[in-house]
């Protein structure tokens, strides 16, 4: 149940999986994107509402066959260079695109969590998305409505960030929940990363606890949503994701960076010693 | 911020300014980051205190002391009132019809207030892939009036959208760094963006060269009311907080 990072991912994920990473600017799972870098994953399909960093950096290592999602770009920052050369340019090699409204892909998630085959929402009426994406209609029965029918996310894995976990598996996050439960709850498999492992799980203000039996693995990975953050833990890395803007935009720059703290670097302890120790020579 | 001629404030501090003007007391409005951030914070700030920012991550009521970097910093959550799921943001409070107002921006903007996020040039092989739509266009039908805020050029005002990502129906205003548009009756009963004021020092000749369609003007422009004295200080304190953190 609570594993090394490392035999969760060569355990649970696979080439060519649906692999939905979430957090909604807080607690993004960073540490296991990096692991999914290091173990080489090839031609996943990668689901995230707000795709920023670490997939920026999965689909420039060449791990991401298609992207699903709804907001692609740097929060606050401008674009994913990774994620705009892949598209533009077919760099390091084509990435399909599956594109949606946040509305959307959190109907899609709640459909999946539910064992529904759709979500239902009043959306996706005119404009160019519709006829880009997967999105159906269906017909109220009781009153004639049409509504836009989404299909359910139903990742291979969901890979979640969480605060605490107790000695048995059981998880709990709080702050802003992002749509993580869903993404659980939605997957046939799931790997769920820690700040710490604790005796007891205490209640928190708008705590999530998902249950041990939900999980597939817990892993311990301290400072792992880096360099977004973990609510009672640490802040988000705001000069980071400025920093990442001219390390992304250039091929070269990029590959020797995944190189120096990611490929290089054997967990996400070493990845903050290497950058660390970056930010002293500096 | 850029320069603006002689005047004691930047062109964003001015569009900031008269969207916050728009927002009352009672207004729950949906904001992004950036200006739209600055503005509903700033109303917050000066005439409207009771005014309810909503972010879409989840954060209802957040009252931030510095400006956010992300619609999802801590101090959103450790300032509001209630702090919901995502899947609960849009389908409760969007398209349950709780929210008043929402902020949008973009890359291009019609003479209908339609919006593009998604992308410059073709959809399969775009020359610019930009970040997408996110949130907009639940936003643009799921709320009751959108404010748009955009600076002013031919790239951005254009003839014709690359790509529609949202519907311009609930556009009442777009606020520019030149002026103000509003949608107004056309001649041939249709309804189209017009220019119905400009800020002090701006002139709607710089407007329509601005613009990439063949910008209406009303019969009576008015002159934007420069930032006020309070409006400054207030803006500045939220900069100034923003910038240091």
């Amino acid at each position: 149940m609570i594993v090394p990072l490392r035999d969760a991912v060569s355990e649970l994920v696979g080439d060519g999986d649906v692999v939905a990473l979430e957090g909604f600017t807080h607690l993004i799972p960073s540490a296991a994107g990096h692991e999914l870098v290091r173990q080489g994953r090839r031609d996943l399909t990668l689901i995230r509402m707000t795709p920023d960093v670490v997939y920026d950096q999965l689909i420039g290592m060449g791990c991401a066959r298609r992207l699903v999602f709804s907001w692609g770009g740097n929060p606050g920052v401008g674009s994913l260079h990774r994620l705009r050369d892949a598209v533009e340019n077919d760099w390091p090699q084509a990435l399909e695109l599956e594109e949606h409204s946040h509305a959307g892909m959190a109907a899609a998630y709640a459909a999946g969590a539910a064992n529904l085959p759709f979500g239902v929402l009043r959306g996706y009426r005119g404009g160019d998305l519709p006829s880009r994406t997967r999105v159906g209609v269906v017909v109220c029965p009781f009153t004639g409505e049409a509504l836009a029918a989404v299909p359910a996310h139903r990742p291979d894995v969901g890979i979640i960030h969480a605060q605490q976990a107790d000695r048995r598996g059981n998880v709990q996050l709080w702050g802003i929940a992002g749509v993580q439960k869903e993404t659980v709850l939605a997957s046939r498999r799931s790997i769920v990363t820690v700040e710490e492992i604790v005796d007891e799980l205490e209640p928190r203000p708008n705590g999530v606890v998902l249950p041990s039996w939900t999980i597939s693995a817990v892993s311990v990975a301290p400072g792992g949503a880096h360099p977004s953050y973990a609510a009672g833990y640490y802040d988000r890395d705001n000069e980071f994701y400025v920093a990442w803007d001219p390390i992304s935009r250039d091929r070269d720059t990029f590959a020797a960076w995944m190189k120096r703290h990611v490929l290089d670097t054997a967990d996400v302890a070493e990845y903050r010693a290497s950058l660390a120790a970056e930010a002293t020579a500096a | 911020m850029s320069a603006n001629g002689d005047r004691p404030y930047t062109a964003d501090e001015m569009m900031a300014v008269e969207a916050a003007r728009r927002l009352d007391d009672t207004t729950v409005c949906f904001v992004g980051i950036g200006l739209p951030s600055l503005a509903a914070n700033l109303a917050r700030r000066t005439h409207a205190p009771g005014c309810t920012l909503v972010y879409e991550s989840g954060t209802i009521g957040a009252k931030p002391v510095r400006l956010p970097l992300s619609i999802g910093d801590g101090e959103l959550a450790e300032t509001a009132d209630a702090v919901v799921s995502v899947p609960e943001m849009f389908a409760y409070w969007l398209q349950g019809g709780r929210i008043d107002v929402g902020f949008l921006g973009a890359a291009q903007i019609d003479r209908h207030g339609n919006l593009n996020s998604t992308v410059i040039g073709d959809y399969d092989h775009p020359a610019v892939r930009l970040p997408g739509g996110g949130g907009a266009p639940e936003i643009a039908l799921g709320v009751d009036d959108v404010f748009v805020m955009l600076r002013q050029s031919p790239r951005t005002f254009v003839e014709r959208l690359d790509f529609t990502t949202s519907l311009g129906d609930n556009v009442r205003v777009v606020v520019t760094d030149l002026g103000i548009l509003e949608p107004r009756p056309t001649p041939d009963s249709g309804v189209e963006l017009t220019l119905v004021a400009v800020h002090p020092g701006s002139s709607v000749e710089e407007a329509r060269a601005a613009t990439g369609w063949d910008l209406r003007v009303a019969d009576e422009i008015r002159e934007t009311v420069p930032p006020t004295d309070e409006e400054l200080a207030a803006l500045r304190a939220l900069e100034t907080k923003g910038r240091s953190s």
